[in-house]
């Protein structure tokens, strides 16, 4: 089983979308959310929730008021400022690290386990969904982020299918850094714009820190053909697959409004013309162990 | 005063707005670019940098001479950044989160602090507008240390411009806690609705007030209005889709440069927002 991650650096330059067009043309997959923070896929998806699970991670102090003496050692410890004078935790604040809970003298903290969010298996029109949703101001998305795939790719062994499709988020950081490892290859959809380029840049180097292949789609190309080739030129001469260019559509947010991949919205538009092209590259890129250049 | 510029969703025009805001405003103000991850603003703002600093987050160096194996500082560490292996403590450095509690719970004094780079901070300026950004180090996993140093830079004799990471969680937090005022931007799709009610939660639960841009406010649908009137969210400002506002940003140019009518209306917008925090402090 093979899993292709989709990336972008920037955010809104179309992962999600693509990701479910994607879904209308791969044959036995299955689907996997792994922007928990803002996740999206589901509202094209609409999946059917077959199981539901509380996702636990971390824990919080909580200072019970009626054994606290006041000493102040938890608030001199705390490196977070996350205890008031009053000697109450901010929620929001609190690291989880438990250094107060520890030293405290008089045994006053607690330091219960966070539930700090849900993931979901489900069923949907295109197959099966690993999917989640991080609580709002809550920690550990990328523990969340490595358990969904992990969820994602049982999903798919048990039906026997070959590819998991799965929607990473937007940045460099720790759930990017959670959705790419061990992946067979990450597509990078870039836009034709200098913060496209920018953040296209930083992610492919990301992408080389932790050895996955990575391929690159651009899509508005015709926003700036310029830099969209100068993002192509950089792309081959960091090894990285260029696979195709999509242009501005308005095919994309009609389908969204409606729910619908592009294919299922009007699979005779240009951008269901350019994503066939992109998909078909990608299939030939996935079945070589090392993603080279399409010719 | 500090404005923060967020959103839920990705690549709505946080920092097109950031940016406008900060120049068409001109002086004592500062824009401090939170999106550590994707920095993007300096691509518009064209600053000169005058100073760059590296930043590092405190992590645990074992002196082996002084350490007698106890296993207390793998005990107290939540995030498995240090452990005993047989004869030695490995510390794992990029999995430490710098609470500092092996260090204090050592009875060998064996741990000092060594550094681990997050990524640097560069500093400078433009016709009078005060510039700050963080840049996270590839590799590097947590950005919101990071964002708090940023933070540092605010003054508070000035209007401070701080431009978010898309999101809901950590980054995003420590990007918008503390601020006076939350600008969300949105566009009128479902998946910018449903990442802005999960912006307005979070604006929520820090208890700061906050209003709505909705930027290529012609495309798209009117759940984003309706949902802003039931929710009594103002919106403060539409930006319709323009192919000459899309294609000067792809260049790295501002809207107010292209079109500067508009500088008027990043006016009156920071006007409304200024009254709108003004009540409700007196």
């Amino acid at each position: 089983m093979k899993e292709l991650v989709v990336i972008s650096g920037k955010g809104g330059t179309g992962k999600t979308s693509l990701l479910a067009a994607f879904a209308s043309l791969a044959n036995r997959k299955a689907l996997c959310d792994a922007d928990v923070d803002a996740a999206d896929l589901h509202l094209i998806m609409d999946p059917r929730i077959k199981e539901r699970y509380d996702f636990e991670s971390g824990h919080e102090a909580v200072i019970n008021s009626d054994m606290c003496t006041q000493c102040g050692l938890c608030r001199e410890l705390c490196r977070w400022n996350a205890i008031s004078e009053d000697f109450i935790v901010d929620p929001i604040a609190c690291e989880g690290c438990g250094v107060c809970y520890y030293f405290c003298p008089e045994k006053a903290i607690d330091f219960p386990l966070k539930t700090c969010g849900e993931w979901y298996l489900s069923e949907t029109r295109f197959g099966p969904m690993a999917h989640a949703r991080l609580g709002i101001a809550e920690e550990n998305s990328g523990k969340l982020v490595s358990l969904i795939r992990k969820e994602g790719k049982k999903l798919a062994e048990k039906e026997s299918l070959d590819l998991l499709l799965t929607d990473g988020p937007p940045g460099i950081g720790c759930p990017v850094i959670a959705s790419l490892g061990g992946a067979t290859a990450t597509l990078i959809v870039a836009e034709p714009t200098v913060s496209g380029r920018h953040d296209m840049e930083r992610v492919v180097e990301l992408a080389a820190f932790f050895k996955v292949p990575a391929m690159v789609c651009i899509n508005k190309y015709d926003l700036n053909p310029d830099m969209g080739q100068a993002i192509e030129a950089f792309a081959r001469e960091r090894n990285v697959t260029v696979m195709g260019r999509i242009p501005f559509d308005p095919v994309f947010t009609k389908a969204m409004v409606q729910g619908k991949t592009i294919f299922e919205f009007d699979d005779r538009s240009e951008g269901s013309k350019a994503v066939k092209v992109i998909w078909e590259n990608l299939v030939k890129g996935l079945e070589t162990s090392t993603c080279r250049e399409q010719s | 005063m500090i404005i923060s510029i967020a959103s839920g969703k990705g690549g709505t025009g946080k920092t097109t707005v950031a940016t406008n805001m900060a120049v068409s405003l001109g002086g004592d103000v500062q824009l401090l670019d939170c999106d550590v991850e994707e920095p993007n603003a300096h691509l518009f703002i064209h600053p000169v940098i005058n100073e760059v600093k590296t930043i590092t987050t405190p992590v645990p160096e074992v002196d082996m001479e002084k350490c007698n194996l106890c296993g207390k500082c793998g005990e107290i560490c939540q995030f498995k950044a240090i452990v005993v292996i047989g004869k030695t403590v490995l510390p794992f450095p990029e999995m430490c989160h710098s609470c500092g509690g092996c260090m204090e719970v050592c009875p060998e004094k064996a741990i000092t602090e060594t550094g681990r780079e997050l990524g640097v901070i560069e500093r400078g300026s433009r016709n009078g507008l005060e510039f700050v950004h963080g840049k996270l180090r590839v590799g590097e996993a947590m950005s919101p240390p990071l964002i708090r140093k940023v933070r540092e830079y605010a003054r508070p004799d000035v209007l401070t411009i701080i431009d978010a990471p898309p999101g809901t969680s950590c980054p995003v937090i420590a990007s918008m806690k503390g601020a006076d005022f939350v600008l969300l931007v949105t566009e009128p799709t479902p998946f910018g609705l449903n990442d802005l009610k999960l912006a307005v939660g979070a604006v929520k639960i820090l208890g700061i007030p906050c209003g709505l841009i909705i930027n290529r406010s012609d495309m798209g649908d009117d759940k984003v209005k309706i949902y802003a009137e039931k929710e009594n969210l103002p919106i403060l400002m539409e930006i319709p889709f323009d192919r000459k506002i899309a294609e000067a940003y792809s260049r790295g140019e501002m809207i107010v440069e292209v079109m500067p009518e508009w500088k008027e209306k990043f006016l009156k917008l920071y006007q409304q927002i200024e009254e709108m925090s003004f009540h409700k402090n007196h």
